[in-house]
């Protein structure tokens, strides 16, 4: 089978990247969701549930809404993908509605979980609360220290929140953890892995659940402009899930420019950077081949945004295909311009993003976008989570 | 052709220890010398950690030790210089390279595998390496170096996965006792890792089978090899070598008090 943008290979394979690189500890049931994945949701109760929990719970369809201020700013036609909206504040909810319904029908009784910014975390913990499952959710000890509130939030939905401890203290040490776990728990355990990565079918499977954001965005993009298809999706990109479901339904259209932003941190080539479409090369992290930033002899190297939910060395398979074959296009956004943009959004839109998005929205001025162009920011998640950051940033930003 | 893995096997037919440790720990020139102390004190196999950042199988004994190694400098090139000369003083026992996937791409197969082999390895033990990719990508590398792969088996491995495992390779089977990474409390009920490794004995397969995760003393060794051919000990070893000064020493003491 020949990989497209949309579907891997059966062994999950986008070009070079992709596949599972797991231990055997994990075959099992890795390889046991593989086989299972796609018939699941096919099932027409599957998708009854899953799209009345869309609608009923998570809220959707979320509005795709026309930001004239910051429009008028940069001189062409912004319109911003209300993730936020979404239950939970954030994108991560879709997939983990679906997820649970999967490892329902799996038979797992127990849910684990990662989490940087915490709102995947928050978002695993909602599901596990709404359908009765023990939670177990880990988080680097950095991450809980700079994501206080999402940290609370778990801990009150009922889920546990562990520690991880080793390496850099972030997301890919919280990763490492629960992979650990499951290979504790292989029986009983269901790992909700929030993002695009991670062995096969991972990437493939959060994709698919993630698409429901371009699926709207075709259809509202129809209603309000006469077109399905505008002239730039842009997201951002740590592992890359809010990404792959903004530019699902546009990979095989290429009039779209698809835009995908990292976080450059201090500066790409700092030494203080998670922007790894640049500074990464293909090896192997958490289960799948990809792009990752690590040393000459092949240790990972410790990544750094001042978002958490970027803080992550590597990206999603996908990704590093949509980078190597330059269907996407990668901008580093750094720190400092990502809180500049949380400023210049909350004032002219009267909307506080996210840290993660505000790096998407800081891309703006590098579009080259023209004043007919359509332009779609996926606007991955709300800013509560990260007040605190923003107020100890106050003077830099207001 | 021969192999000192295939021969270890050959003499000695049971209770064979394998002994873990990580390389360049506790300190970057320990390598060497522990070899020695290990063979030395009666290890059967030797199996030496190429130390990595992100160890999905280990638990936290090992990676801690890796985490130190790394500091201390260790990687493969300085391993592969270590490791030069070292059949002049070990002459007969197996050394096998456990490790990650990642550093051995990233040094190339080819090169990892050539190198290895004129270091003296006999084996090499890569967790995350599918199968399918070492049928695919590896297979013909290792033959061409004489280097034998061991891949593991857990509770949960189905039969017809095994046999494959156990046509692929002319070793030995690494039985993972139960759930967990290595280090772990075995916390499986005995009847059910009885059954497991009976089922497993009862397929008559063609390589002999080491047990692994857990194993830390004399009791749970013996215990082990009522069931296989021998037992691999890692992250007891690791911790017996904390803090010491004379790493070699406390090694020795450490696989004299399995042996006794």
């Amino acid at each position: 089978m020949k990989p497209t943008y949309q579907q891997p290979t059966e062994r999950g394979y986008y070009g070079q990247f992709g596949g599972a690189f797991i231990p055997e500890m994990l075959y099992p049931n890795v390889e046991e969701l593989r086989q299972q994945y796609l018939s699941i949701m096919a099932e027409p109760e599957f998708q009854q549930e899953y799209q009345q929990l869309l609608r009923d719970y998570v809220g959707r369809p979320t509005p795709l809404f026309e930001a004239k201020r910051l429009s008028a700013k940069y001189n062409t036609r912004i319109y911003l993908k209300r993730e936020d909206l979404c239950h939970t504040g954030a994108h991560k909810v879709n997939n983990t509605v679906g997820q649970i319904l999967l490892a329902k029908r799996l038979g797992k009784t127990r849910i684990i979980a990662e989490t940087g910014a915490g709102q995947h975390g928050v978002a695993t913990a909602t599901v596990c609360a709404l359908m009765g499952m023990e939670c177990i959710v880990y988080m680097g000890e950095i991450d809980m220290e700079r994501q206080k509130p999402n940290v609370y939030r778990m801990r009150l939905l009922g889920a546990e929140v562990r520690a991880a401890m080793s390496g850099s203290r972030t997301l890919k040490d919280a990763t490492n953890e629960a992979i650990r776990d499951w290979i504790s728990n292989p029986v009983d355990t269901h790992y909700i892995i929030g993002s695009v990565v991670g062995p096969h079918p991972y990437p493939d499977l959060v994709a698919r659940l993630q698409a429901v954001i371009s699926e709207e965005m075709r259809k509202q993009l129809l209603e309000k402009t006469g077109s399905e298809l505008p002239q730039y999706v842009v997201a951002c990109v740590g592992g890359g899930s809010n990404a792959a479901g903004a530019f699902y339904h546009f990979l095989e259209e290429p009039s779209v420019q698809l835009v995908a932003v990292e976080a450059a941190g201090h500066g790409v080539h700092s030494g203080h950077s998670a922007a790894t479409s640049v500074l990464g090369t293909p090896g192997v992290i958490h289960g799948s081949r990809t792009l990752l930033m690590q040393d000459e002899d092949g240790q990972i190297t410790e990544p750094y945004s001042i978002s958490a939910g970027l803080d992550y060395p590597g990206i999603g398979p996908l990704h590093a295909f949509l980078a190597d074959s330059k269907r996407a296009r990668f901008i580093s956004i750094e720190d400092e311009a990502a809180l500049k943009a949380v400023a210049e959004c909350s004032r002219l839109e009267g909307i506080i993003p996210a840290l993660e998005t505000a790096h998407a929205l800081a891309a703006l001025d590098q579009l080259g976008a023209g004043p007919d162009d359509v332009v779609v920011i996926n606007l991955s998640g709300r800013g509560d989570k990260d007040l605190e950051t923003y107020i100890k940033y106050a003077d830099a930003i207001m | 052709m021969t192999n000192r893995i295939k021969d270890a096997f050959d003499k000695k037919q049971k209770n064979l220890l394998n002994i873990y440790f990580t390389a360049g720990y506790p300190s970057l020139h320990d390598t060497v010398p522990l070899i020695k102390a290990l063979s030395e004190a009666g290890a059967d196999l030797i199996e030496i950690g190429m130390p990595f950042s992100d160890p999905l199988a280990d638990g936290p004994v090992i990676q801690a030790s890796s985490t130190v190694a790394l500091a201390n400098g260790m990687n493969l090139r300085v391993l592969f210089e270590q490791l030069k000369g070292i059949r002049e003083s070990v002459p007969e026992t197996p050394i096998l390279l456990m490790g990650y996937l990642n550093p051995v791409m990233q040094f190339g197969v080819d090169n990892f595998c050539r190198e290895a082999a004129a270091a003296g390895a006999d084996g090499i033990i890569l967790p995350d390496l599918p199968l399918d990719d070492y049928v695919a990508e590896y297979q013909d590398i290792f033959r061409r170096h004489n280097l034998r792969p061991v891949f593991l088996i857990t509770p949960q491995t189905a039969p017809e996965r095994i046999r494959r495992i156990d046509e692929l390779t002319d070793s030995f089977l690494y039985l993972v006792s139960g759930p967990g990474t290595t280090g772990g409390a075995n916390t499986q009920a005995e009847g059910v890792q009885e059954a497991y490794f009976q089922r497993i004995e009862a397929m008559n397969l063609r390589n002999p089978r080491l047990i692994g995760f857990g194993i830390g003393d004399k009791a749970s060794f013996q215990n082990a090899c009522q069931y296989a051919e021998g037992a691999i000990i890692g992250s007891a070893l690791i911790r017996a070598l904390e803090g010491v000064d004379d790493a070699p020493a406390a090694a020795k003491r450490f696989v004299s008090s399995v042996l006794a």
